[in-house]
């Protein structure tokens, strides 16, 4: 983080001020995206006028990076005017995630005309034939790249966003390369989010450990791999009374029906701005207010692993396991690619699995088992 | 001295967080924070009201300082300040100036 901006975050925390929240403006897609976890139908989008009196909300309450983000949120009639509001009568710093597909050069010049600070763009492989069976659009990655290049023209800051599956498994490079040739940033996301229901049958499209194992050794994305994948020292005190990330804390969700999250990966209700000020939420949920509270000393089984401070663990993706102070199962999985050490969760998991094809062997003459098959 | 007028570059993105100014540059994403008396500047810079009035209306008010000398130090502020793209600058009042 910048210097500049990680002090203004930890003033935000020292005065509880949300500095930075994602809206999604609707959940409807023009792409079908194999690994998407949303439900694409509009079930009560906010109008454009409870989204701009959120927006004024949001600026009284201290909220400066705002994240516009979907679905597609070129689908929304009133993308344009919520942008300018956004940026020109409140003054956010507005960041945009899309598909880019809609975006032709007259959408490119507005953007630039009204400031946003980065448009981030999913771009899953620089191969049409595997972009757009992700997709499930045909001709998607080129329009998505063609919108790159007038975004890039007009002087706007363009990032591939590229979430790594199954499928694309071979082309990080690809992307990255053709990033580099269109002079645009490239961010590599291994992780695949469940439903927000809790469905978690995506997370098989999510690459394996070969793979994760590949992606964390190479220099080019992690850079010194060796002090990448080393273990960590024993968490101090210290890092033990250490926040487990911005959700709740410096930042928040709001989906488009007014739904406000500790983060658009931590699905945990915590009110609805249709029915109460974005602030009071904020200050007040018991459920933000518990998130809030949740320490790394407090977690489960967390504190007795050997990656606790060095683990990426998502306390969201923990929530959607079951217990938002458990382990986030995939962090364990990405601890274990990096240095090739078990974490506590997946012993605990290796014990219980043992525990349970616990068979003994009854005495000859008994009439009751002395084990049980669980 | 000829007067002049300054006006916030509607392309910044600007917040308060605590009486201190965060502010965002929209031409290379470069993030500022404004003292107070730049805080002043900035929310008093509408392009309407000169730079002459702003000091003694809003900064000399403010600060015990010597109007002569605020008036030097504000324009020095205002000509950093856009430097950097934040603010806009003029011997004429800005027309279309970010008047909130
Ligand atoms: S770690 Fe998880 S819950 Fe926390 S900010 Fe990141 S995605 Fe959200
Ligand atoms: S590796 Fe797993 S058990 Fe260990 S700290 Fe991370 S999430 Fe917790």
């Amino acid at each position: 983080m910048n210097g500049l901006l990680e002090q203004m975050t930890e003033k935000a925390l020292a005065r509880n001020i949300p500095l930075s929240v994602q809206l999604d403006l609707t959940y409807r897609c023009n792409e079908r995206c194999v690994h998407c976890y949303l439900d694409h139908e509009d079930h009560g989008e906010m109008t454009t006028a409870e989204i701009k009196h959120l927006l004024d909300e949001m600026a009284d309450a201290g909220v400066f990076i705002l994240t516009l983000s979907g679905g597609e949120i070129f689908l929304r009639k009133d993308f344009f005017e919520i942008l300018e509001y956004a940026r020109l009568e409140r003054q956010f710093c507005v960041k945009l995630k899309t598909n880019a597909i809609m975006i032709h050069e007259r959408q490119a010049a507005k953007i630039r005309d009204v400031g946003v600070e980065s448009i981030q763009i999913s771009i899953y492989s620089h191969r049409p034939e595997v972009h757009d069976a992700i997709t499930l659009v045909p001709g998607s990655l080129q329009r998505s790249l063609d919108a790159a290049r007038f975004l890039k023209s007009q002087g706007v800051r363009v990032i591939f966003a590229n979430v790594l599956m199954v499928q694309n498994l071979q082309d990080y490079q690809g992307v990255r390369k053709l990033a580099e040739e269109l002079g645009v940033e490239c961010t590599l996301d291994p992780t695949i989010t469940p439903m927000m229901d809790g469905d978690r049958s995506v997370l098989s499209l999510g690459v394996d450990q070969t793979a994760l194992r590949q992606v964390f050794r190479d220099q080019a994305l992690v850079g010194d791999v060796e002090e990448f994948c080393t273990i960590a020292a024993p968490a101090d005190e210290n890092a033990l009374s250490a926040l487990p990330c911005s959700a709740g804390h410096t930042a928040c969700y709001v989906s488009p029906y007014g739904d406000v999250f500790p983060c658009v990966q931590f699905p945990l209700p915590t009110g609805n701005v249709r029915k109460e000020r974005f602030v009071d939420i904020w200050r007040y949920s018991e459920r933000m207010n518990e998130v809030r509270s949740i320490r790394l000393k407090d977690l489960t089984t967390c504190t007795s692993c050997s990656h606790v401070g060095s683990c990426t663990r998502c306390p969201g993706l923990a929530f959607m396991e079951g217990n938002m102070r458990g382990p986030s199962s995939q962090d364990c999985e990405k601890s274990f690619a990096r240095t090739g050490i078990p974490s506590a969760n997946m012993l605990a998991k290796k014990r219980a699995s043992r525990d349970l094809v616990q068979i003994r062997i009854m005495p000859a003459n008994s009439a009751q088992p002395t084990g049980a098959i669980a | 001295m000829s007067s002049l007028y300054v006006a916030r570059n509607p392309r910044v993105a600007a917040r308060s967080l605590d009486g201190e100014m965060m502010i965002m540059s929209g031409r290379d994403s470069t993030m500022f924070t404004l003292n107070r008396t730049a805080t002043i500047l900035w929310q008093a810079a509408d392009g309407a009201t000169s730079l002459e009035q702003i000091v003694q209306q809003k900064i000399c008010t403010e600060f015990e300082i010597e109007p002569d000398e605020a008036l030097r130090d504000a324009e020095t502020l205002a000509r950093d300040l856009a430097s950097h793209g934040i603010l806009q600058i003029s011997e004429e009042p800005i027309v279309g100036g970010d008047s909130k």
